[in-house]
């Protein structure tokens, strides 16, 4: 037993962290809500470059042939900044099946996640479906706009004009990756919405004390730090049992992803309460974050989808825990 | 990352799971917060310890395995799933031993750990006083020299003493410098019980079981032999038993894995009264369950790896404190009109209801917790 990462695997998310500091920080996340294509002007291309969309590509397709481990701290970092691109459906649910060529996008549609994101630039839709993935052209559908409330989000009902036959049956496995991915940029979020909040709460001052000496400020803060803490480990632990082809890893995922959901809600109230009013505008850089957050809790399956898939299974099963 | 156990540990589980399968006792033994049920309790002690079961993680020769942390955790997990009784000398072996492993002589440790594994010299903890709660540096009771006999006088109070009417000893903290701030001139002191000088008298607790005792000191006697760490530097040595308690060794994952598929048993034997909602909480309580494991195995890496455990701690007593309720309350709303009953199959959940409330009083209130997770923890100013 080791429930760690190595120092290549920390060294890899650093890397990122910085790259994603250069390119996608707020105020370029605040152009991307404006501009007409809801992304960044220059993170993906740097991403690419520095082989992070293809790292779960195999290597004999052109990638680093990474495995989930390796690639869910990509996925934290892509969070903490609410990275605006479609990381998570091109790195993590289309790449590793080979299912989009290197260099473009993939937007993804699942029964439980119907609007995809960023569909109008992805060059690939990718829909999973019951009997297995089918990947069409963007050009062989038709995409109806819906409105977000994460401006940077642009979301479509996705209508295939074509029929296609499944290039992959690996559904169930292309689902938990895309789910799991989600978690760990929910925890990014997290992390950031607390971050930002108690920096405000260090500086903000009422009746001449920092807002943050207040016992009641802290205490929601601690409650959301509480939060993500016990978050976390199920998303790393689901990353190695979808590595580990464990079978039991749908459960492990849906764990993490109900509780990554959970955790965001949490910090994103907890965040907005001690912002007071300033959070409730939009010059705060915190809504960005919130709104993220929001969107992406309900994706991929909300918490509650996933524990109930969790219900059934302990239904289903004797639990000889482990 | 690697999530298997070595086989070297599985065997050890193995092994844990077929001795404590062999030998828990059946029916379980009564509450170990009362008189009688305190001496089967140490019975049962006895009967860990001569199987090397006790104290897994110690040195041999003080009676453990020298097991690792991870086999320890694996111990506790199968304890805890075989129903096994609770550890009446815990206060003894988790709070107070890594104590004295880590400030204590050779020659205490020769003459103390052995005795308190075994349950010979079960002891209690003497922190709290009737001013003195949370404050813990607020304490007035003292110890004052008595050159003649070399050693210390107490006089004062403690007072919510788990299961002091019943211990031979007592660990705690006393004011050897009346003169000194707040948290200097304390010394950390181990107190014989049995002697003139001392009275302890029994206190029952919300669940009717006398858990709890006052102690009263009244010139009792301390040799300078039992003074843990130097004399005036009580302070640091305690804080480095609460880490143990809030943390890893008190609480560890097993009990609340073991309560949470107990739960999930309810529900299933309850078809009627276990509605989506309810059953919704109850998975909802065994990821958190799991969620606890997994954050345990992440510190213990980052342990055996040679790193340290700081006010993180503080996190982990909150959540699992906070996790113990939440698992009675949905246990309590499946049983309904059964709740109430402290007779009958249902009973120990009412009597674990009551007990899980005492999580976010004891070993730190869960509002001191949430200040140190806010200070220390995330940088919030104290003032
Ligand atoms: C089951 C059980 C077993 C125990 N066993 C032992 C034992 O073996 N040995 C021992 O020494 N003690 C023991 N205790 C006592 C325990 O350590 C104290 O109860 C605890 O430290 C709190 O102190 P108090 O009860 O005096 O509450 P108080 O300190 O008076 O607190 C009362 C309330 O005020 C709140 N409060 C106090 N200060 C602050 C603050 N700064 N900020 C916010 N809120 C605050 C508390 O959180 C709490 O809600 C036990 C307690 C229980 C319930």
């Amino acid at each position: 037993m080791r429930f760690a990462f190595t120092e290549d695997q920390i060294a890899l998310h650093d890397a990122v962290r910085d790259l994603l500091n250069d390119h996608s920080n707020a105020a370029q996340l605040r152009e991307a809500w404006g501009n007409e294509t809801g992304r960044t002007a220059s993170a993906w291309g740097a991403l690419h470059a520095m082989g992070a969309i293809d790292a779960m590509r195999a290597e004999a397709d052109g990638g680093l042939g990474f495995n989930e481990v390796d690639a869910i701290l990509i996925a934290e970092a892509s969070g903490r900044v609410a990275l605006a691109e479609p990381i998570i459906e091109t790195m993590m649910v289309a790449a590793p099946l080979n299912l989009v060529t290197i260099g473009l996008s993939a937007a993804v549609v699942t029964h439980e996640s119907p609007f995809a994101p960023w569909a109008d630039t992805a060059e690939v839709i990718i829909e999973l479906a019951a009997d297995g993935i089918r990947s069409r052209h963007r050009q062989d559908t038709t995409l109806t706009p819906r409105s977000s409330v994460d401006g940077a989000r642009r979301l479509f009902a996705v209508s295939p004009n074509t029929e296609v036959a499944p290039a992959s049956t690996e559904v169930a496995l292309a689902f938990r990756r895309g789910a799991l991915g989600t978690a760990a940029q929910l925890c990014g979020l997290s992390e950031t919405m607390i971050t930002v909040t108690v920096a405000y709460a260090k500086e903000r001052k009422q009746f001449g004390v920092p807002i943050g000496s207040f016992q009641a400020v802290k205490h929601h803060l601690a409650n959301a730090r509480t939060k993500l803490e016990f978050a976390r480990p199920l998303v790393y632990r689901a990353a190695a049992s979808l590595r580990d082809r464990d079978a039991e890893a749908g459960v492990h995922v849906s764990m993490a992803k109900a509780a990554a959901s959970d955790a965001a809600m949490v910090a994103a109230k907890a965040s907005l309460q001690c912002h007071g009013a300033i959070g409730y505008t939009t010059e705060a850089d915190l809504h960005l974050y919130m709104k993220r957050a929001w969107a992406l809790g309900g994706s991929w399956g909300d918490a509650a989808w996933h524990r109930r898939q969790i219900t059934n299974h302990l239904e289903r099963a004797p639990i000889g825990e482990r | 990352m690697d999530l298997a156990f070595s086989p070297a540990e599985e065997a050890f589980r193995a092994e844990a799971r077929a001795w404590l399968q062999a030998n828990v006792p059946n029916p379980p033994l009564p509450s170990g917060d009362t008189k009688d049920g305190f001496a089967l309790h140490l019975e049962w002690e006895r009967q860990l310890f001569d199987a090397r079961y006790a104290v897994v993680s110690w040195p041999e020769e003080f009676g453990g395995r020298n097991a690792s942390l991870w086999e320890w955790l694996i111990f506790e997990e199968e304890y805890w799933l075989a129903g096994a009784p609770q550890r009446v000398t815990q206060n003894g072996i988790f709070l107070l031993a890594p104590t004295i492993f880590e400030f204590g002589t050779a020659e205490q440790q020769q003459r103390i750990l052995a005795k308190m594994a075994s349950g010979e010299e079960p002891w209690c903890q003497g922190w709290s006083e009737p001013n003195a709660g949370s404050d813990l540096a607020g304490i007035s009771s003292t110890a004052t020299r008595d050159d003649t006999n070399g050693g210390w006088r107490l006089n004062g109070q403690k007072t919510w003493t788990t299961r002091g009417a019943f211990c031979t000893h007592l660990f705690g903290l006393f004011r050897t410098d009346p003169e000194a701030e707040r948290h200097n001139g304390m010394t950390y002191l181990l107190v014989d019980l049995r002697q003139s000088g001392i009275t302890v008298r029994g206190v029952e607790r919300l669940d009717g079981d006398e858990g709890f005792a006052e102690v009263f000191f009244d010139d009792a006697f301390v040799p300078d032999v039992n003074v843990l760490g130097e004399v005036n530097k009580g302070w640091g040595v305690a804080m480095a038993t609460t880490g143990s308690e809030r943390g890893l060794t008190l609480r560890s994952p097993g009990r609340f894995l073991a309560t949470a598929t107990k739960l999930i048993e309810l529900a299933k034997s309850l078809p009627d009264t276990a509605t989506p909602e309810l059953k919704d909480r109850v998975t909802q309580a065994w990821i958190d369950a799991h969620a606890y494991r997994w954050q345990t195995f992440a510190t213990v890496t980052k342990l055996v790896e040679g790193g340290h455990t700081g006010p993180e701690s503080s996190m982990v007593k909150v959540f699992w404190s906070e996790l113990d309720v939440r698992l009675h309350e949905i246990a309590l709303e499946l049983l309904g009109p059964h709740a109430e009953l402290i007779d009958g199959e249902f009973a120990h959940w009412m009597k674990g209801y009551q007990f899980a409330l005492s999580g976010p009083i004891y070993a730190g209130t869960n509002e001191i917790q949430r200040n140190v997770i806010a200070e220390r923890v995330l940088g919030l100013p104290r003032k």
